[in-house]
């Protein structure tokens, strides 16, 4: 049974998307409200740190560490004191797929604001002194996380679940790779990543179509239309069934499991999204929470999620428990993973999620930073607008049967690939 | 560590958040605060209670008790056993989680507006009608040992941490982990839980909050039909700790493991909060905070990072949000090869500096603009405007004090930031810490 709430149909949200292509034919998602005095702009292009070259890992999370370090005229401390005095948000950042960009101005500085935008993205500097500072801050990162347990098992997971694959890498570098790294490497990339053939913009805030209009062929107009991108294979999860254990000396162990997922272009891809909520998505009522946290006691923090990778669906997870139980709690993961995987959710808990996932979409669209995300990952993901209108539906339609033969292809027979930092009892 | 984050709340013109009306406040006839912040733009609700309590409120020896209190607020009611309260929130599409700090405690959902009434008929029964059985309270006391060695037990960073606070308020509870310390949570009992919240969760002891897409009128109305119907206990609980003594001496406390490859420097000392503060001078040393240490801007950056290239990163903090004196901290990132004595000392002379010198307009300008500014980027986000309201009242400030914060900020003169530098800064009244890494090259 899909009985939800007996309420009226919230109003379309994606009625309040105005689709802006400017004249050099930059496209942008606009969602104009004048009810706070600010403009938040979110854009992604493909590639992020997945493009980094062999032996240069590292180089794009450095090269977008730089772009708000110095630009056009401005060196360094003359830009962050410009920042300072129009009291603009500016920053950029690189995961596996993706180099994106986060700005917001009050609408008192918007030309001014967007200027900088331009000089940021147009004409960074890439200062000899800017560069070895920025990398000298990677390096201190690396060196923080070098024995935190859960960084070390994430590090551990990776390796082996994307063997010889550049997902295998770690997105800011090793202390080698950052080494070498100089302002042509910052230069050649930045040159390679920013261009128009898969830039997604969206917009939110005090700002009409026209002037947008205007600001974005400032800001990105001047792209190439093309870009090279090294080509990415495809790959799927290895060495899952795997149990790998790095010793460390600390009385918690911390794990990171995972198997292959389904991806969101897959048919079957919304119902996994509500067996992974069962599972291990609910924050306070999933099955990795009720068996291992509320009934035992065993773990602080137990989750598991999707992931979509631009070239890989997976299913992810973690867990920490004092060294004693480990071995405890990683029973208990998988068991409840079989589990799933063999019956599927019951009637009620399907219902539940159901709920769960439709009721709390809303959430998702309460600040302009927050919308103008949602409308940058919309775009990635290759939808129109309606998604916003349609998602629920499409939730709403998971059936039991649909469900559980989902749930027998995400979890399978419940093997998982294990990566444990600590000193675990009673893991072979 | 902490976030180097502005004191950030909504400035006094006349639209508040999101351009609707402003921030109203009522108190119902059992004590209970109201404040309301409508924010219509999107159909939903950010629903907080906080009550006047936090771990500097846990009885000696009983550390970690208002904590681990917190975690068993979710475990259950005659009228809504055990997962019920979770499960309603999930169903309705709603998230929640809770937070403890030295000064509060608070509970809070983000749902969708139309849910607004069932929260608060929930949220006023696990105010009064908590159920708890030993079965329940050991499992979640093991939940509680397995977050202090996820946070602390498996990072030196935080090890070092609490040593520090340790050091700094030797005397004050705020020296206390608000965790608790190891050997005090293991021996925490039901009746130790119950005990402190027959005493603190108590409507005179509560204050709710509500943002989003709501009325003042509305909100009230529903109030009285569920926080309402509890009826006040006393007055509410009189916070006394035991103040600390004004500072003599400098403390230097270093840990050193062998998991530490990136040294760490942090600096703390003691000044007075919002509540404690003369008039002007809090508003002084968040300006203080954000000058010296705000971001790449700030003085302290310029000079150790861009400059000296003794630090890769540094920056300053004030945690103005406290019942009593509170934290004023500096921290830094030494650079490859550069020794923390080395950049202690350097930091030593970059505060002198600061202090003897008079401070540029332009620094004090550009400090403004910033804090103002982000009081207004906090009118887009009903979250943010909803915990530093309540954050305000649950440290002993009122509605208004939040509403005229920028005007405040607006108003510090350079001199006063100055003052503030000299007066508070002094190296007697902190305690420095060194994070070191086994092996240390001589």
């Amino acid at each position: 049974m899909t009985a939800h709430n007996t309420l009226p149909r919230p109003a379309s949200r994606a009625e309040n998307v105005q689709r802006v292509v400017t004249p050099a034919g930059v496209e942008a998602w606009l969602v104009e409200s004048h009810a706070v005095p600010l403009v938040a702009l979110e854009f992604a292009v493909d590639g992020g740190s997945s493009q980094d070259p062999a032996g240069k890992e590292g180089l794009a999370t450095l090269m977008g560490g730089l772009l708000d370090e110095g630009a056009g005229p401005y060196d360094s401390r003359a830009f962050h004191r410009e920042v300072e005095d129009l009291a603009v948000h500016v920053g950029f950042g690189a995961d596996r797929d993706q180099l994106s960009g986060h700005f917001q101005t009050l609408t008192r500085n918007l030309d001014a604001g967007f200027e900088l935008l331009g000089l940021a993205l147009n004409a960074p500097r890439f200062d000899a002194d800017d560069v070895a500072r920025v990398r000298g801050q990677i390096a201190a990162g690396i060196k923080r996380d070098a024995n935190d347990p859960d960084a070390m098992a994430a590090k551990a997971f990776r390796q082996l679940a994307f063997p010889g694959h550049v997902y295998g890498r770690a997105t800011r570098g090793e202390l080698e790779t950052i080494e070498g790294l100089e302002r042509a490497d910052c230069q050649a990339l930045h040159a390679k990543l920013l261009s128009r053939k898969s830039l997604k913009v969206a917009v939110v805030g005090a700002i009409d179509a026209a002037t947008l209009s205007k600001k974005l062929d400032a800001l990105f107009g001047g792209w190439p239309l093309e870009s090279r991108l090294e080509a990415v294979p495809e790959i799927e999860m290895a060495n899952v069934g795997r149990r790998e254990i790095v010793e460390l000396d600390v009385p918690q162990s911390s794990f990171r499991f995972g198997r292959g997922g389904i991806g969101r272009r897959d048919p079957d891809y919304f119902a996994a999204v509500v067996v992974n909520h069962i599972l291990g998505g609910g924050a306070f009522t999933s099955r990795f929470f009720n068996e291992v946290r509320e009934k035992r006691g065993l773990a602080y923090s137990v989750y598991s999620q999707l992931h979509d990778f631009r070239h890989c669906a997976a299913l992810f997870g973690g867990a920490a428990t004092k060294n004693e139980r480990a071995g405890e709690t990683l029973e208990v993961v998988e068991a409840q993973c079989r589990l799933l995987g063999a019956e599927g959710p019951s009637a009620d808990e399907l219902d539940k999620a159901k709920k769960y996932l439709t009721g709390s979409y809303a959430l998702r669209f309460d600040t302009s930073t927050k919308i103008a995300s949602q409308l940058v990952r919309l775009q990635l993901d290759g939808e129109e607008p309606s998604y916003l209108d349609e998602r629920n539906a499409k939730i709403d339609a998971v059936t039991l049967e649909h469900a559980r033969a989902a749930g027998k292809r995400l979890l399978g027979d419940g093997r998982l690939l294990v990566s444990v930092v600590g000193k675990p009892e009673g893991i072979a | 560590m902490p976030v180097s984050s502005p004191q950030l709340t909504p400035g006094a013109s006349a639209s508040a958040a999101g351009g609707a009306s402003p921030v109203s406040h009522a108190t119902l006839a059992n004590g209970m605060q109201i404040v309301t912040i409508p924010d219509r733009r999107t159909p939903v609700v950010t629903h907080m209670v906080w009550y006047k309590n936090g771990s500097a409120d846990d009885p000696i020896g009983k550390s970690g008790i208002a904590h681990f209190l917190e975690h068993l607020m979710f475990k259950g009611t005659k009228l809504h056993p055990q997962g019920a309260f979770s499960n309603m929130v999930s169903e309705l599409g709603g998230q929640e989680n809770a937070f403890t700090g030295y000064d509060y405690t608070a509970y809070f959902q983000r749902i969708g507006k139309e849910h607004l009434r069932t929260l608060m008929r929930f949220e006023a029964d696990r105010m009064t009608n908590l159920q708890l059985t030993d079965e329940i309270v050991y499992p979640e006391r093991e939940v509680v040992l397995e977050e202090r060695r996820m946070r602390v037990d498996n990072d030196p960073g935080a090890q070092l941490d609490e040593a520090l606070q340790a050091s700094l308020f030797a005397h004050h509870p705020y020296g206390t982990p608000i965790i608790g310390w190891n050997h005090e949570i293991e021996a925490l009992s039901r009746e130790d839980a119950l005990d402190y919240y027959r005493r603190f969760y108590t409507p005179e002891n509560a204050i709710l909050i509500v943002a989003g897409d709501v009325e003042a009128e509305e909100v009230r109305a529903l109030a009285e039909e569920t926080y309402g119907k509890i009826a006040a206990r006393a007055e509410p609980p009189l916070r006394s700790r035991p103040q600390e003594p004004p500072s003599r001496a400098e403390r230097l406390v270093t840990l050193t493991d062998e998991k530490v490859e990136q040294p760490a420097h942090e600096r703390i000392f003691v000044v007075p909060s919002y509540r404690t503060a003369a008039p002007g001078e809090a508003e002084a040393l968040e300006l203080l905070a954000h000058i010296l240490g705000g971001g790449p801007a700030s003085a302290l950056y310029e000079s150790l990072v861009g400059e000296e290239k003794l630090a890769v990163s540094v920056g300053a903090y004030y945690m103005g949000s406290a019942l009593d004196d509170t934290r004023f901290y500096v921290f830094a990132t030494p650079a490859e090869d550069v020794d923390l004595p080395r950049l202690d000392a350097a930091l030593d002379k970059a505060l002198a500096d600061f202090q003897s010198r008079e401070l540029p307009e332009a620094d004090l300008r550009r400090a403004k603009t910033r804090l103002v500014a982000d009081a207004i980027y906090a009118r887009d986000n009903q979250v943010s405007l909803a915990r530093w309201y309540g954050e305000a009242l649950a440290t002993g400030l009122g509605v208004a004090d939040v509403q005229e914060w920028s005007d405040r900020i607006d108003a510090v003169q350079g001199s006063a930031i100055q003052d503030a530098a000299r007066k508070w800064l002094e190296k007697k009244r902190s305690v420095t810490g060194f994070l070191l890494p086994k092996e240390t090259a001589a």
